[in-house]
This record gives C-alpha cells, sequence and structure tokens, in this order.
C-alpha cells in the first residue's frame, strides 16, 4: 500500500469524507464488543447480511460491526445510522421481521426498541434515551459508529490529524505544554499530571526512551481500557505516536491483559494497517520521525498493573515492583527514561492536539480536566460504559445514567477504584468525580470501574473478597504486603464466620496504619482501603458480625441458620424447586421446611425466596 | 548440550515438538521473550511440564531456575495437565455481587471439583479467573471458547453438561 504523506492523508480524508456525505447508503451499526459477541451479536450480523442480500438491498443499507457500543447490558444491539434508532437484545430470529418493517416498510418495530424501566415507555431514538442522553463522548466519540478494524473508518473521522499537526508543525516543547494545559491526568486511576510526567521524561538525556501504554486493566469491574481498544484502537496509537515524539522515543510497547483477546486482536489490526500506510514505522507521514509498535501480552498477575512490575514483566522477569526513585522517567524499562501512560490517557492525546489543551480544560472541575469513562455495573439497571464530564455527581452516574438499582431493592452503597478503592455510601452520592472529592470521602477514582451494590450485599464480606483478591496477588516481595494481607484475610474470615470479637476490629484498624505506611507498591500501601471504607461506614454491620452473631444483609454462611421462618412462608414453593441437593421439603399449600443434613449451603433459596422468609 | 535433544515425555509427541523447536526458533535471540515462549508452548502441549520448561530454559540460554520463576509467578500458566474443557468461573466483582458464589459452589459440589482442580475423568478443569471485563452479562463463566452470561446457580448444570 501507498504511504501516505501530509498532503496524502488531507486528501484521503477529504474523499472519504465526500463519499460519505454523498452516498445515499443507511449504515446498520451492530456491536461486535465482547459482551455483544457473547450474547450472540455475530449470528445477528451474518442473518442481517443473508436477509438484505436476499431482500435485494445490499445498494441501500451497509452492516458494519463497530466496537463496543457501551449499553452492554441490552446487547446485542442495533443502531441505524444516521437517523439513530437503536435496537436491543437482537437475535437471529427477530431479523427478517427487523428489515421487513423496518427496512422495506420504514416503520419501527416496537418490540425491538429500548423500553424505559420506569415509564413503561418505548424510546426509539438513541440520543432519547436517558443512558446516553446524559454522556458527553470525548474519548468515546467513535465508539459504535465506526468500523475498529478499518482505519479508512477512523481517517475520514479526522484520525491521524492529530498526530499530523504534532509531527509536522510542533516541537516537543509545545505537545507537552499544550498537554500540561488540558489539565490531563492519569487515567489509570493515580491522577499524576501527564504533562507533568512527559516533560520529566524528555529532559532525561538517553539515546533510547520508551513509551509504554497500560492495558493490564485489572481491577475488578473495570472494561474501560478494554472497550476503547476494541471500539477505536486508533485513538490509542496516535497518543502513543505524540507522546514518543514530545519525548523522542522511538519504540514503545502495549501491555496487555491475555484475557482480552478481542481488543488485542483488533489493536494488532490497527498497527498493521498504520504500518501500511506509513502512519508507523519509519518517516511517518515523511517527518522525518520513526516510532514502531508492539503488543506485550501479560500472563495473568494483577501487580503488573504497577509500573516498576509492569516493565519487569516486559523484561521476561518476575512482575514483581521495585521502589521508587529511581522514578521510570529517569529509569524505566531497559534502564531507559520511560513513560507510562493508560490506555483512556493516551485515547484523549489526539484530540488535545488537535482542538487545544483550553478546548480540553473547558470542561470539568478545578483540579480534574476533561471527562472520564466509566464502566458501571453490579446491581444497577443500565450496565455498561459511560463518559460523563469531570465533576458530574456520582449519583447522576448511578440514577439518571445507571437508571437506579432493578428489582425495587434499597442501594446501599457504589464501589469506586476496585481493590485500592472503597465504599460510598447514600449520604455521599452527590460527591463529584473528581479525583481530591472521591478520596475525601475514602474512595479513589481509580480506573474507573463503578459496581453498585444493594441492600443484599454484606459489607464485611465485600471486605473479605477484595482482601481475598489482594492477598491472592500480593507479590510477595514485601513483607507488610505480603503477611499483612493474609493477617487481614484471616481476621476478616474469622468475623465472617462469626467468630469474631471486637478486638479484632481493632486490630484491623491498627495493621491498616502499619500496612499504609510501609509497603513497597501502591498494592500493599492501598491494600487496607476496602476494610477501611466500610468499617467507616457499615461498623454496625461489623458489629452485628462480632456481637450478635448475625448477618444482616444474609450473605455469610456460617452465620445463617438455614430454616424456614413459617409466619412469612408464603408455601409457594419457589425455594423447592431451586434447591440443587433436595434438601427443602414441601408440597403444595404446605410451608416449606429445610433438611439441613441435606442442604449444602449454596444460597439459592435465599436468592428464590421473594418473601424474606429463610434465616 | 544443544537444546534439540529431546527429553521423553507421555504427554508431548514429535509434532508438539517440532511446533516448540519453531517457537522457541522465534525467540531465542529476542531479549525478554521467556512469558511470550512460555505461552505458546503451553498452548501447544496444554501445559508445561518440568521437562518442558528445563528444555525452553536451554534453547533460550537461560537458568531452570529462571525459567520456572516466571512459571510459577503468573497465573497464565499451569505445570499440572488440565480437562477437556475448563470452566472458568469470574471472580470479579461485579459477578460476587451478582452471586458467582453460589454458581461456584453448585459445581464444586456437582463435579466434585476443587478450584483449580480437574475432575477424575480429566473432562472438566475448574479454575476461579479475575475479571473478564463482561460485567455486563455478570455472572459469567467462560467454557474453553465460549462466555456464557447471567448464569443462574440453577441454570449452570444445563450449560455444563452440554460439554463431553
Amino acid at each position: 500500500m501507498e504511504k501516505l504523506t501530509f498532503e496524502g492523508l488531507q486528501q484521503r480524508q477529504k474523499a472519504l469524507s465526500e463519499k460519505a456525505a454523498s452516498a445515499h447508503v443507511s449504515q446498520l451499526l451492530i456491536c461486535g464488543g465482547t459482551g455483544c459477541h457473547a450474547t450472540g451479536s455475530i449470528k445477528v450480523i451474518d442473518a442481517i447480511r443473508e436477509e438484505i442480500r436476499k431482500q435485494g438491498l445490499t445498494d441501500k443499507y451497509e452492516v458494519v460491526e463497530t466496537g463496543c457500543n457501551g449499553f452492554c447490558a441490552m446487547g446485542p444491539i442495533l443502531v441505524v445510522h444516521p437517523e439513530g434508532v437503536f435496537y436491543q437484545k437482537l437475535k437471529a430470529d427477530d431479523v427478517p421481521t427487523l428489515v421487513q418493517e423496518h427496512l422495506i416498510d420504514g416503520k419501527h418495530v416496537e418490540k425491538l426498541l429500548y423500553k424505559d424501566p420506569n415509564t413503561k415507555k418505548r424510546i426509539p431514538l438513541q440520543d432519547d434515551i436517558p443512558f446516553f442522553s446524559h454522556q458527553m463522548p470525548r474519548v468515546l466519540r467513535n465508539k459504535g459508529l465506526i468500523d475498529p478494524e478499518s482505519i479508512d473508518d477512523y481517517i475520514r473521522r479526522d484520525g491521524y490529524q492529530g498526530t499530523a499537526k504534532a509531527l509536522l508543525e510542533m516541537a516537543p516543547e509545545e505537545i507537552i505544554a499544550e498537554v500540561k494545559t488540558s489539565g490531563l491526568r492519569g487515567r489509570g486511576g493515580a491522577g499524576f499530571p501527564t504533562g507533568l510526567k512527559w516533560e520529566f521524561a524528555s529532559k532525561s538525556p538517553s539515546e533510547v526512551k520508551f513509551v509504554l501504554c497500560n492495558a493490564d486493566e485489572g481491577d475488578p469491574g473495570a472494561f474501560m481500557d478494554r472497550s476503547i481498544l476494541e471500539a477505536d484502537p486508533h485513538a490509542v496509537i496516535e497518543g502513543m505516536i505524540i507522546a514518543a515524539k514530545a519525548i523522542n522515543a522511538h519504540q514503545g510497547y502495549v501491555y496487555a491483559r491475555t484475557e482480552y483477546p478481542l481488543a488485542i486482536k483488533r489493536l494488532q489490526k490497527a498497527i498493521d494497517d498504520a504500518r501500511a500506510m506509513g502512519l508507523m514505522g519509519e518517516n511517518i507521514l515523511g517527518s522525518g520521525f520513526d516510532f514502531e509498535l508492539e503488543i506485550y501480552q501479560g500472563a495473568g498477575a494483577f501487580v503488573c498493573g504497577e509500573e516498576t512490575a509492569l516493565m519487569r514483566s516486559i523484561e521476561g522477569k518476575r512482575g514483581m515492583p521495585r521502589p521508587r526513585p529511581p522514578f521510570p522517567a529517569h529509569k524505566g524499562l531497559w534502564e531507559k527514561p520511560t513513560i507510562l501512560n493508560n490506555v483512556e490517557s493516551f485515547a484523549n492525546v489526539a484530540q488535545i492536539i488537535l482542538n487545544g489543551g483550553e478546548w480540553y480544560a473547558s470542561v470539568g472541575t478545578e483540579k480534574s480536566k476533561g471527562t472520564k469513562v466509566f464502566a458501571i455495573s453490579g446491581d444497577v439497571n443500565n450496565i455498561g460504559l459511560v463518559e460523563v464530564p469531570m465533576g458530574a455527581s456520582l449519583r447522576g452516574i448511578v440514577y439518571d445514567v445507571g437508571g437506579g438499582i432493578p428489582k425495587k431493592k434499597k442501594f446501599k452503597a457504589v464501589q469506586l477504584g476496585g481493590p485500592s478503592g472503597g465504599c460510598i455510601p447514600e449520604q455521599y452520592l452527590d460527591t463529584p468525580v473528581d479525583y481530591d472529592e472521591i478520596v475525601k470521602v475514602g474512595a479513589i477514582m481509580g480506573s474507573g470501574g463503578v459496581i453498585v451494590m444493594d441492600e443484599d450485599t454484606c459489607m464485611v464480606d465485600m471486605a473479605r473478597f477484595f482482601m481475598d483478591f489482594i492477598q491472592d496477588e500480593s507479590c510477595g516481595k514485601c513483607t507488610p504486603c505480603r503477611e499483612g494481607t493474609r493477617r487481614f484475610l484471616q481476621l476478616l474470615e474469622k468475623i465472617c464466620d462469626g467468630k469474631g470479637e471486637l478486638a479484632d476490629i481493632d486490630a484491623l484498624e491498627e495493621m491498616a496504619v502499619v500496612i499504609k505506611e510501609t509497603a513497597l507498591c501502591g498494592l500493599g500501601q492501598t491494600a487496607a482501603n476496602p476494610v477501611l471504607s466500610t468499617l467507616r461506614y457499615f461498623r454496625d454491620e461489623y458489629e452485628a458480625h462480632v456481637l450478635e452473631k448475625r448477618c444482616p444483609a444474609k450473605r455469610c454462611v456460617n452465620l445463617l441458620k438455614f430454616e424456614v421462618d413459617p409466619d412469612k412462608c408464603t408455601a409457594c414453593g419457589m425455594c423447592f424447586k431451586a434447591c440443587p441437593a433436595d434438601a427443602v421439603i414441601w408440597k403444595k399449600k404446605e410451608k416449606a421446611v429445610i433438611d439441613k443434613e441435606k442442604c449444602v449451603k449454596c444460597l439459592t433459596c435465599f436468592a428464590k425466596c421473594k418473601f424474606d422468609a429463610i434465616n | 548440550m544443544a537444546y534439540t535433544t529431546h527429553p521423553r515425555h507421555p504427554d508431548i509427541d514429535n509434532d508438539m515438538w517440532a511446533s516448540i523447536d519453531e517457537i522457541i526458533g522465534r525467540y531465542r535471540h529476542k531479549a525478554g521473550s521467556v512469558i511470550a515462549t512460555l505461552r505458546e508452548c503451553q498452548d501447544v502441549v496444554g501445559y508445561l511440564p518440568p521437562p518442558l520448561m528445563d528444555y525452553i530454559g536451554r534453547g533460550l540460554n537461560l537458568p531452570p531456575s529462571d525459567v520456572y520463576g516466571v512459571a510459577s509467578f503468573y497465573a497464565l500458566f499451569s505445570m499440572e495437565p488440565k480437562g477437556r474443557h475448563t470452566i472458568r468461573v469470574c471472580m470479579g466483582t461485579a459477578c460476587y455481587v451478582k452471586g458467582i458464589k453460589e454458581v461456584m459452589s453448585r459445581i464444586e459440589n456437582a463435579y466434585n471439583l476443587e478450584e483449580g482442580g480437574t475432575s477424575a475423568d480429566r473432562r472438566f478443569s475448574l479454575e476461579a479467573v479475575r475479571c473478564l471485563g463482561a460485567c455486563g452479562l455478570a455472572p459469567v463463566m467462560v467454557i474453553g471458547q465460549d462466555t456464557h452470561g447471567d448464569v443462574q446457580s440453577d441454570k449452570v448444570l444445563d450449560i455444563i453438561e452440554t460439554y463431553e
């Protein structure tokens, strides 16, 4: 393929957008993210292609497999572009009806439209659905609109214009100044100013430097980076090229989780396409600047999200952190000056260069600028990927975008920041999304995982869950983390088993201070956060476990009696039908009884009982 | 010793050794490539028996302790043989909140399996894995290459039974 020059890129962009504007073709945008793939979007795509061919509509409609649309709860999703009609939960069987009624007869297929859970009304247009209308897509500006495997789709929407500007019109200092003006802070969670990081590395004298992208998205409940890579991989590549120019590096690596095969495949295709067009490799766009990019797959170690551990892992060693200083900006990968930024941080960069740092900073709060992408999941109606301006309230994210809690349950807490973060209760839901404000209420911004928990969640059990995760992922290099997290877990298990004492709660608080002050890396230093934040807001639950030997949310198996309350039981038989161990004794119109000899304590009956009759 | 002398191992046949040699040949002059080599060799054999790790070490000119150190550090690598189907149960927060604990205990009870174990007939291996990032489908279970979303404890065995 011909290598593009600067002029060539402009001509190609112009030709592509003119062609798109003049063509009388509607696009059928079908989500091909990991989530929709799992719910069968590939079958839907095949069925639609086949049906359109059969009906002779191929010159009127183009089927596009896009990246993650964002509204994962409703997959597989189809959006008819440009009119914007949103169809959800499609099956291959729905396709003939859809093609006949919408594409041929020109009317909406009511039963496949989104139904608002509150008003019960069908909403035909994507932009009118509350999940989308409260968002501000910047990083996700191409999500669901382009084929992530087509570089021309990306170029048509101003792709590689930021790179062209940075490489041909800007000096490294100007790039760094622009990023500093934007106020962009690291989207991996720590919030370190990106421009400052680049400045440190640019001033480190060395012939060889590296640009790394952290795509080792390990926080449970976080899938922003995966979705960005699946929906718009070129945006990340652009950010890395611009960063390389800023610090004068010529080699980059994307360290990606091996659990994300689709993201890796699409990113690799994007890199190959960019190279073929002269947007990667030697003399990019005729600018004289060289940059090569490789994907490095992780092998399943959470700690490798820590910067020094990640670099050790690329060097082919056990991914264990080392003390800082020296910081990676001075001595990083292979002891050379290195910058490491998160996927979302890089995905912002081309927009900042193209539109200016001031444009970027026009949105947000005083110290947190721009937008933030969140992955919202758990006990919430609208599970998916959302992008809101900094300063938006958590309540807005949970209720306006997220659509509130399903099954009329009560809200209990929202968990931010993964295993290093904390739980925020109802009374602080009006906290704005801002790095510093979120810390004040005991959590951290984190990489963007937002997990909503309803009243059935036991907070002591959640603390135990996170500690189980952290102690399993502790690399074992420093004693406070290796031994401390294990002691934490033992104490929490003791409390969940009903053997805890008040002194155990004191011990948890004391150890939290020690580990925070002495652990080697961020993983250990923040390990106590899930415990501290649940103790701060839900101490009554800890005390119920310890003093009354009771689990208020009915989750801790060893504190449950597995007995049916005859006053509450309505003899409906749901628990009988659900029990896998035939441990429920029930006959029509008779109240249920649990045979404790047979019971395997799987909690299925608790989940099925609508009358809260099992203790 | 040249790395082309193959040790005997019941789970590695000649075709597999040929693939392994090809993999080592690609990586042996590239610094920091032990993780990639181990991953590809594990894809060929299914797991990493110790004689294979020694062999890889000779090929990459690394002491066996380095190879073993890396293989034992990363969760991806297994030194035990796996079942025909690997059931990977997502232990991410969203799946946990939505009841993956019940799903896990149902599988463990039904097949007399423990987390990380393989059934006696080598039909299933059971793994608890870190967040798969498919939180929109929680609770999530992956069998082989198939992702199953919204897996409820009363339905999970019906899904698993379709894998022989």
